[in-house]
């Protein structure tokens, strides 16, 4: 039941991939977009609601103008139009999860539109262009009960819980993302991971993917290369995280490609995606522009921003993304490549956080390109998603520095942390990690190795001090590695020297 | 002995005197209404839902106020019925139709917050055709109301049973909703004054929306001046409605005043001609002719003005309001709350299935038919042809009234093409149900001002017909103005109220009935 891939190389020499990103921003408002419910994450079921953003009849909506405001900001650091005059509209379709059974959204009149975002893909630049932002309510949340996935075929029952309903989205979606060629997941990944950073630098949203407060709907068509002509699109949800938005591209690539090149045609559909499997399953058939009977929202009037206060937003805005990163490699000192090999990890906001909270440049950049990036690499989670702060980073290398731990050690000391054990120094504590400074206790271990290794020994007091190097690691073994190698070493030159 | 006074026969405004002067209590009235209610509702079943306890409960704080010395408002202590299209706390509201059978809403529409908080007991929610799709309350789907005048006849709709409820003195006061004549229509025929504000005058937080962008709810009363004063009332911004008007609302009972003096002079009267002729029952038009009559005598200027754009008027409300209905109407889905109906034989039915069975068995007939004339409106292809078509015309109408409003400072015309029809008359037949919106529909389309006031018996039938005064958005006073000065001279010629010729209702004893052998019928 598989679906049939061409290599992706194979694809990439018959077809050009045209890609379409849409991305749903949950803003940080306090209050819901039409109503004043909080918009606090986590509480109980169905408490945080009001007759608005129940849906009860009667209920009339009311406009949220941090929400405008927001929205205004999104679309001024995309470089967008910002309408002189717009309306919202009904999409009106039927769901559990939407207690109107319409979403009060944009249609044709969005408040940004016609922007760009210059995105950095390896160093190089790469302009996507941004069709609209547009403002819309979040619906309500479904659990499925009884099935085996817990997703809604099989189960019992479904619940719904309201408290997310009514939540502000912005919606961001790109035009056709052309000219990428093979890079096109790079590309993908880049933009949304950067998209993210605006927004987090905007301070409009926390844009946590593994949270949901950032969503991205990837949709992608092959072209005959060279060829203008659009391909059929498939939709892909669920994706979850900046890699994996990049492995979907990748596989939709191999899936039309492998279609297309049999002869067959690319059904228009909305499909899954599964991080664990790393496919996409088909979901629901979609329509071309399932039919939402789109009309302007009668309880509201239109919205007029005026250009004195789109004006003023505009002096709001953070540091232009392109102009940041020029900076922060010239305050870091960094080389072309090691810029690159940040952004390209998805990690300059958090180096930038971990030299903020007292890392040295080079140390930060090290922990996080390294060590922590083959973690989450192995935990498939994006790095900016790894249960390690960016605080508690800079307090391990505080502790390398000040000698409590060396680098192996570190490394435990981040296993701790990913535990939840607690802070970096009390994990040390509870883990007994600290480097011995004790030299009774080393010298101890000194002693049991040059009794151990009597040829070396020898060798030393002859004067062939490199090979102190064997029993400095005899000793290193002993101590379970808390012990300062180069203590380690002048200890055993004394005694044998 | 003293013949007591029967406080149902008063009008509010006497009433608020009365309970001034310490004449009256608020229970006494209340209960007045009430025995009057339990004699003859059984017949005209104006009423969805009763609540004796606790118009009862709010009448006896309501006298406790006044004997503090505090009433909280001028009509404190007045009983008033609600039409059950608004959502009002711990009273069901059933919009008419069986899918809402049993909600009681959490909270208060603001207009019934407004009532609350002036004081006025709140006797109960009244019938209407379901969620406000009609024209003769024969669309509820609890049963018809009767016509006090004729029981065998419509009251009118959509608000049929606010309009019987004070034509049957079971209410002094009552608020109704307007979107295409719902509640000047029903006026009309039950020889009672209807007002549909500025749209934006009243808010609609609470008011199930039929058309978001037609709905006005109003006063239903027995004068122009209780009109005013209710409207007052329940006027005015409120910032969780934001198509209300943040403006002062003019001063409509100093209007209504200035126009009980009878004297129009200065004013020019905008007979539109589109408004009246073919179509209108002959009895209907002479009474209307008189009145014009009555008016031009009494030193206003007549103009005719032509608003060509009205005879699209029709066919563009009967687009616009399924439309939005059609989308108002999808919250119905039996997941939170109302009717829900399991589709018979399926093991296990999904959402969809449940929510198709219940609309399938919770929605009447004419609710089923502009669903579905509304979402074929709005739908991909169509949207521009029909909805859009229909907005743009929409535009022509409200310009029409624009120019009308420069050549007069009123538009009059019949407010219904005829007087009550049979009960059963037209059903098998919408178009010509939708006919008798002809007049009013104009006014919810442009957004202006209308009151419908009694002008007579028509003679064919013997039974009433209603004068419609139409003025600028944002100038109700205008209507209350003229709608007062006709009321005035009409009663001179009557020698009082016209409602005062209607056949008494039977009264039907019962052990919660204990009647005054005194009092009249």
């Amino acid at each position: 039941m598989s679906d049939d891939l061409m290599s992706y190389d194979d694809a990439l020499a018959t077809y050009d991939p045209v890609m379409g990103l849409e991305v749903h921003v949950e803003l940080n408002t306090a209050s819901k977009m039409f109503c004043g419910c909080s918009t606090v994450f986590g509480g109980e079921p169905n408490t945080q609601t009001c007759p608005v953003c129940l849906g009860l009849p009667g209920a009339m909506p009311v406009v949220n103008g941090k929400g405008v405001e927001s929205a205004i900001r999104i679309g001024l650091a995309l470089n967008c139009e910002i309408a002189e005059w717009c309306r919202f509209a009904r999409k009106n379709y039927f769901y559990p999860d939407m207690p109107k059974n319409f979403q009060t959204s944009q249609y044709d009149e969005p408040i940004a539109f016609e922007g760009w975002m210059d995105v950095d893909v390896d160093g190089e630049s790469f302009r996507v262009d941004i069709e609209r932002a547009h403002m819309e309510e979040d619906t309500g949340k479904s659990t499925h009960v009884g099935g085996a996935t817990g997703r809604i075929h099989g189960a019992d029952h479904s619940l719904v819980d309201y408290n997310r309903a009514g939540i502000p989205l912005i919606e961001i979606v790109t035009k056709p993302i052309r000219g990428a060629g093979e890079r096109a997941p790079e590309v993908a990944r880049a933009y949304v991971a950067q998209l993210r950073e605006l927004i987090v630098a905007l301070g409009v949203s926390e844009a946590r993917m593994d949270q949901g407060n950032l969503r991205a709907d990837v949709n992608l068509s092959l072209s005959d290369k060279g060829s203008d002509v659009l391909g059929t699109r498939s939709e892909t949800k669920n994706v979850n995280s900046f890699r994996s938005v990049e492995r979907a591209v990748r596989y939709e690539v191999r899936r039309h490609a492998a279609v297309l090149s049999g002869a067959g045609s690319i059904v228009q559909e909305t499909r899954h995606w599964h991080e664990d499997t790393g496919i996409t399953t088909s979901g629901r058939e979609k329509s071309d522009a399932e039919d939402y009977r789109y009309f302007p929202e009668p309880d509201l009037v239109p919205m007029a921003p005026s250009r004195d206060w789109v004006d003023q937003l505009r002096t709001t805005l953070p540091e232009n993304p392109t102009a940041r990163r020029a900076r922060l490699q010239a305050e870091w000192g960094y080389s072309d490549l090691e810029m690159r090999d940040t952004v390209g990890a998805g990690a300059l906001g958090l180096v930038e956080e971990t030299i903020a909270a007292g890392a040295s440049p080079q140390s930060a950049r090290k922990w996080w390109l390294s060590e922590l990036a083959r973690r989450a690499n192995d935990a498939a989670v994006d790095l900016v998603d790894l249960a390690v702060t960016p605080a508690q980073v800079a307090g391990v290398q505080a502790l390398v520095d000040a000698g409590t731990v060396n680098d192996k050690l570190a490394r435990q000391v981040f296993d701790g942390l990913l535990a939840g054990e607690g802070t970096p120094e009390e994990v040390v504590e509870k883990r007994g990690l600290a480097v011995v400074s004790d030299d009774g206790a080393l010298s101890a271990a000194v002693d049991n190795a040059i009794a151990a290794n009597p040829d070396v020994a020898d060798k030393i007091r002859d004067g062939k001090v490199a090979a102190a190097g064997a029993l400095i690691g005899a000793v290193m073994k002993e101590m379970r590695g808390q012990a300062d190698a180069g203590r380690v070493r002048e200890l055993i030159l004394a005694k044998l020297t | 002995m003293n013949n007591p006074t029967d406080w149902t026969r008063s009008t509010a405004a006497e009433l608020a005197d009365a309970l001034a002067d310490g004449e009256t209590t608020s229970v006494e009235v209340t209960r007045a209404h009430l025995d009057r209610t339990a004699a003859v509702d059984g017949d005209v079943h104006a009423y969805l839902h009763l609540d004796a306890e606790g118009a009862l409960a709010q009448a006896e704080a309501s006298d406790a106020r006044r004997a503090a010395g505090n009433p909280a408002s001028a009509l404190d202590g007045i009983p008033v019925a609600v039409k059950d299209v608004l959502a009002t706390r711990g009273l069901p509201t059933t919009c008419g139709s069986k899918i809402l059978e049993g909600w009681i809403p959490p909270y208060d529409a603001t207009v019934v917050d407004l009532l609350r908080r002036a004081g006025l007991p709140i006797l109960g929610k009244t019938n209407m055709d379901e969620f406000a799709m009609g024209s003769s309350t024969e669309h509820s789907a609890y049963g018809p109301t009767h016509n006090p005048w004729d029981l065998d006849r419509i009251p009118g709709g959509s608000g049929g049973g606010s309009a019987a409820v004070v034509a049957s003195y079971q209410a002094p006061l009552a608020i109704g909703t307007d979107t295409g004549g719902s509640i000047r229509q029903p006026g009309a025929v039950t020889g009672t004054v209807g007002v549909k504000p500025t749209y934006g005058g009243v808010s609609r937080y609470g008011l199930v929306a039929l058309a978001n962008s037609l709905d006005q709810a109003g006063p239903v009363t027995r004068t122009v001046l209780d009109a005013a004063l209710l409207h007052e009332l329940v006027g005015g911004h409120d910032p969780r409605d934001s198509t209300s008007i943040d403006q002062p609302l003019p001063d409509l009972v100093a209007a209504a005043e200035q126009g009980a003096t009878g004297d129009m002079s200065g004013l020019r009267i905008g007979v539109v001609k589109e408004l009246s002729g073919e179509g209108y029952q002959p009895g209907v038009q002479a009474r209307f002719d008189e009145a014009v009559e009555l008016l031009t005598k009494a030193g206003a200027e007549v103009v005719e003005v032509s608003c060509p754009s009205f005879v699209h008027a029709l066919a563009t409300y009967y687009l616009i309001l399924p439309a939005e209905a059609s989308s108002n109407l999808a919250k119905f889905d039996a997941m939170r709350y109302g009717l829900r109906v399991y589709p018979e034989g399926v093991d296990a039915p999904s959402a969809e299935e449940v929510m198709r069975a219940t609309r399938d068995r919770g929605f009447g007939d004419e609710v089923k038919r502009r669903i579905i004339l509304g979402t074929y409106a709005l739908s991909s292809g169509y949207y521009d042809a029909y909805y859009g078509q229909a907005q743009k015309v929409r535009t022509l109408i409200s310009r029409d009234f624009e120019a009308a409003f420069t050549q007069a400072d009123v538009l009059v015309s019949p407010t219904a093409p005829t007087t009550a029809f049979k009960l059963g008359e037209k059903l098998d037949d919408p178009l010509a149900m939708y006919l008798n919106d002809l007049a009013t529909i104009p006014a919810n389309l442009a957004g202006v001002p209308g009151i419908s006031v009694p002008s007579g018996l028509a003679d064919e039938d013997g039974l009433p017909a209603g004068f419609q005064v139409l003025a600028p958005a944002m100038a109700d006073d205008r209507v209350y103005r003229v709608g007062a000065a006709l009321e005035k001279l009409l009663a001179d010629q009557w020698g009082g109220p016209l409602l005062a010729q209607a056949p008494p209702l039977v009264e039907k004893l019962n052990d919660k009935a204990s009647r005054d052998p005194g009092a009249s019928a």
